[in-house]
């Protein structure tokens, strides 16, 4: 898989959106993405065909429904590429820490 | 089908007949199924025949057993589905949640790899383990398929 589609997918606000409602709740249909994202429905399946490509997103037909799922397997060879394992539990504390006291659950931007 | 609870796809530079075997050969396992606290690697353990059982074990001498189940199809090299509950659950067929492995070609010499598992939502723990296992088994399997390297630094070695 190539790696510039990943992080050029990543680099899109609305689609980090997409994943962040995901990450809530997998598994959910375009319908249930659009009522969450200020944009058209064609917009949002142009994020979501971007994100598939990417391997970020996969589909699972269940009967006539399409469902998005969040693909996190790109994303662990990214961490996997750049954090050895000796840091993990360091990052975790430093990461807990900024939480509380941002007080923000999510971190999101 | 039930909705699944997680979908992970990966896809790797290998034949379906590599992938497969890397799924019920516990020599290729060792090297690449890291455990959840990377103390040793896990194997599969099981003839892999439809209703015959399988056991996820530690692969050091102990062979200790966090993951029990039961085979559902073995269709080689294209489909593998298993149940998995906790081994006291063994018996009670309504506490296995249920992992399909499916197994494509991809065109360009890769194979696209497709875990599904399915029925976790009534066990949050098991949930909560198993959605950060996955994509680190994946990507190791993906490494060691690619690359011939075994675990990095961690599990083979003890």
């Amino acid at each position: 898989m190539d790696i510039d589609k990943v992080f050029k997918a990543l680099a899109d606000p609305s689609r980090r959106r997409l994943l962040d409602l995901l990450h809530r709740e997998n598994g959910q249909t375009l319908t249930a993405l659009c009522e969450h994202m200020d944009m058209t429905r064609q917009a949002v399946t142009q994020h979501l065909q971007q994100l598939e490509d990417a391997n970020l997103v996969a589909i699972v037909w269940q009967g006539r429904e399409k469902l998005h799922y969040l693909n996190p397997v790109p994303l662990h060879e990214i961490h996997e590429r750049w954090i050895e394992k000796f840091e993990r539990s360091r990052l975790g504390a430093l990461r807990d820490l900024k939480k509380r006291l941002e007080g923000d659950d999510d971190g999101k931007t | 089908m039930a909705k699944p609870s997680f979908v992970y796809v990966t896809y790797i530079a290998t034949t379906p007949e590599k992938v497969w075997q890397a799924f019920v050969d516990t020599d290729v396992m060792r090297q690449y199924w890291v455990g959840p606290t990377a103390d040793c690697a896990r194997v599969n353990v099981s003839d892999w025949k439809p209703g015959s059982k399988w056991e996820h074990q530690h692969s050091d001498d102990a062979r200790a057993v966090d993951i029990v189940g039961k085979v559902v199809e073995s269709t080689p090299p294209r489909r593998l589905v298993f149940t998995w509950a906790r081994p006291k659950d063994a018996e009670d067929d309504s506490k296995h949640s249920r992992v399909a492995i499916d197994i494509e070609p991809h065109g360009d010499g890769l194979v696209r790899l497709t875990v599904t598992h399915e029925d976790l939502e009534r066990d949050p723990l098991m949930l909560a383990g198993i959605s950060g296992g996955w994509p680190k088994v994946l990507s190791n399997l993906k490494t060691l398929l690619e690359t011939g390297r075994a675990l990095p630094r961690s599990a083979s070695a003890t």
